[in-house]
């Protein structure tokens, strides 16, 4: 009999061919999936040229090559990257590369095109690919030379984390999201607080969450320092693999008796829509305490809060309103699935009556790169995940990290606020 | 391998926007990210600092993106190591898998001041402070990273694991 196990724990030993594994263990896991972006992928594949034996890629199909951060291109420089990615998609017969107007953002893509699922193992060459434990799979961000790696033999040495359970109990507040749950967490365990860990999401509160919900928190499970973060499969989980066409995928849960590192419990009831001020996702406050903080550029999208449930959220609060004159609002949906989903709920329409600027998918303002960068003593409210200095822009420039309602509040007012501080629409 | 120069010290949470913002993720070049390394916290480290000096920090260091040119940055600008109390996980397998070498010391941290010149002696982790004559030990690799960091790196352990499995297959 194997000993008790959590979620991660399972996965990882059912990966490794192994009946059992520990924290602190080392391992080699064989991959369900490898992702990349133009940025880490050029650095791999010139990485990958240099493995001696490697000319063809481990298996096609089991690679994600998606253009996100800098594109459409913004410059020669990046057009240039973006190129190696596609000439090697091209010459590898990579079955799942997803061209600039047929993707987006990776981390809104790969979900919504049934590519990533419980109990799977993916890596990818973005700290966020935290994502997708979302959906109950073992998920981590890695550099480019272990993408490299594992284009070549679909596997990766990593050190089985402990896992740290948080428990949501209580119950949401009005326009608390779970972008407000994670930033709350954050807060209250620091941007080092799971450090070489993996977080385990549970509680009543997460069960009701919707799966667009659970990718934003578990996106954001790096900003603790965390290896992944991951769910527990549910019927809701299952419901969503339904839809979009996720098949063949094991069902793990973690052992009544399993180790925890340690347990933390957090009472929803408590967490009002949250903010982070700079310089660090753990500076959480309350928006309601920040109404002096004046905005100049709101962001509304990204891997964390890209999705059709984000943008609805965002158009809630916009619909019959005007962004303020001082500020530029930018919504950014995160594929061209969610463009065309907002397209037709008529939510394109609310963003530009009230003077949003709505573009094509891309990470571009979140890493400073392009699409919303911020000129010296700029501040922007943002759905984005790091508040890092200099992250939007000029290294003067700051970053104020909140859910999509706080964003668009923020964006009427002119200055840091929730939804349920603003006054009546101009034309409800 | 013995590593000698001045300490360049830093607080907690150093992160890789501060060590190579996004405005320069387009860049591939060591040397060219190494004109911009650790920019936006310390605008003068480029200048200041001289082939072969050490980066000293708190907690965490490191955190943030997955940009592997933030270690390769600070490799373009002539950091010889960094010396911290801990390591974000994606920058800690970057620097092993680029060749950065970096010891996790919380003591030798505590122990050494901004300019002070410090000796590390890679191979069994001793971090001298010159400047007190102080002397602290850093944190053991895991063996199997012993082992990779001795074969060559992760390249040459991929090597090695295709020739295994083209004889599993043969």
């Amino acid at each position: 009999m194997a000993r008790p196990m959590t979620l991660t724990e399972k996965i990882l030993a059912a990966h490794s061919g192994r009946a059992e594994v520990s924290p602190g263990d080392i391992i080699s896991i064989d991959l369900d999936l490898v992702m990349a972006n133009e940025l880490s992928a050029a650095v791999a594949i010139t990485e990958f040229r240099k493995i001696k034996g490697a000319t063809k890629v481990w298996d096609h199909s089991k690679i994600a090559l998606v253009p996100s951060h800098f594109t459409p291109n913004k410059d020669i420089a990046t057009a240039t990257l973006s190129k190696m990615m596609r000439d090697f998609a091209t010459e590898q017969g990579i079955e799942h590369y997803f061209e600039v107007g047929r993707g987006g953002i990776e981390h809104v893509v790969l979900p919504e095109n049934g590519m990533v699922g419980p109990g799977e193992t993916i890596i990818g060459g973005d700290s966020h690919t935290t994502t997708y434990g979302g959906v109950g799979a073992f998920a981590t961000g890695v550099g480019s030379t272990d993408i490299a790696a594992a284009f070549a033999t679909g596997e990766m040495w990593l050190r089985v984390p402990p896992t740290v359970k948080i428990v949501y109990e209580g119950a949401l507040r009005p326009y608390a999201s779970a972008k407000d749950l994670i930033l709350a967490t954050i807060g209250r365990l620091g941007v080092d607080g799971a450090i070489y860990g993996a977080l385990e999401f549970t509680g009543p509160v997460v069960k009701e969450l919707p799966i667009s919900g659970r990718f934003t928190m578990a996106n954001m499970s790096i900003e603790a320092g965390a290896k992944n973060g991951i769910f527990p499969v549910d019927a809701m989980t299952e419901a969503y693999c339904a839809a979009v066409g996720k098949k063949n995928y094991t069902v793990y849960h973690s052992d009544r008796d399993a180790e925890y590192e340690r347990t933390v419990v957090i009472d929803c009831s408590a967490i009002e829509p949250q903010v982070a001020i700079p310089w660090l996702p753990e500076n959480t406050k309350n928006a309601s305490d920040l109404n002096d903080i004046e905005v100049h550029q709101a962001v509304i999208g990204t891997c964390t809060n890209g999705r059709i449930e984000d943008m609805r959220q965002a158009a809630e609060v916009l619909k019959g309103r005007k962004i303020h004159p001082q500020v530029r609002a930018i919504v950014i949906p995160g594929s061209q699935k969610v463009y065309m989903q907002c397209i037709k709920e008529g939510l394109t329409e609310i963003f530009i009556e009230a003077g949003c600027v709505v573009s094509t998918p891309t990470c571009g303002p979140c890493v400073g790169g392009h699409m919303g960068v911020l000129a010296d003593g700029e501040r922007c409210i943002s759905t984005t995940n790091r508040n890092f200095r200099g992250r939007m822009g000029h290294v003067k420039s700051e970053v104020y990290l909140a859910g999509p309602y706080v964003a668009a509040a923020s964006a009427v007012a002119g200055h840091i606020t929730g939804p349920e501080q603003l006054g009546k629409p101009v034309a409800a | 391998m013995i590593l000698k120069g001045t300490a360049h010290k830093y607080g907690k949470n150093v992160d890789t926007d501060v060590i190579i913002p996004g405005r320069y993720c387009n860049l591939i070049d060591p040397v060219e990210l190494g004109k911009h390394a650790l920019e936006d916290l310390d605008a003068g480290f480029v200048r200041k600092a001289k082939p072969g000096d050490l980066i000293v920090a708190d907690t965490n260091f490191g955190c943030g993106s997955s940009r592997e040119v933030a270690a390769v940055a600070l490799k373009g600008a002539g950091v010889a190591g960094v010396v911290a109390k801990s390591f974000a996980r994606i920058f800690y397998r970057n620097c092993i898998n680029t060749g950065l070498p970096i010891f996790e010391c919380p003591e030798g941290v505590d122990g050494i001041n901004d300019g002070d010149t410090i000796t590390v002696d890679a191979d069994n982790g001793v971090i001298r402070n010159e400047s007190t004559g102080k002397q602290f030990k850093a944190t053991q690799f895991p063996q199997f990273m012993q082992d990779l960091i001795a074969g060559g790196g992760l390249l040459k352990y991929v090597e090695k694991r295709l020739q295994e499995k083209a004889a599993q297959t043969a």
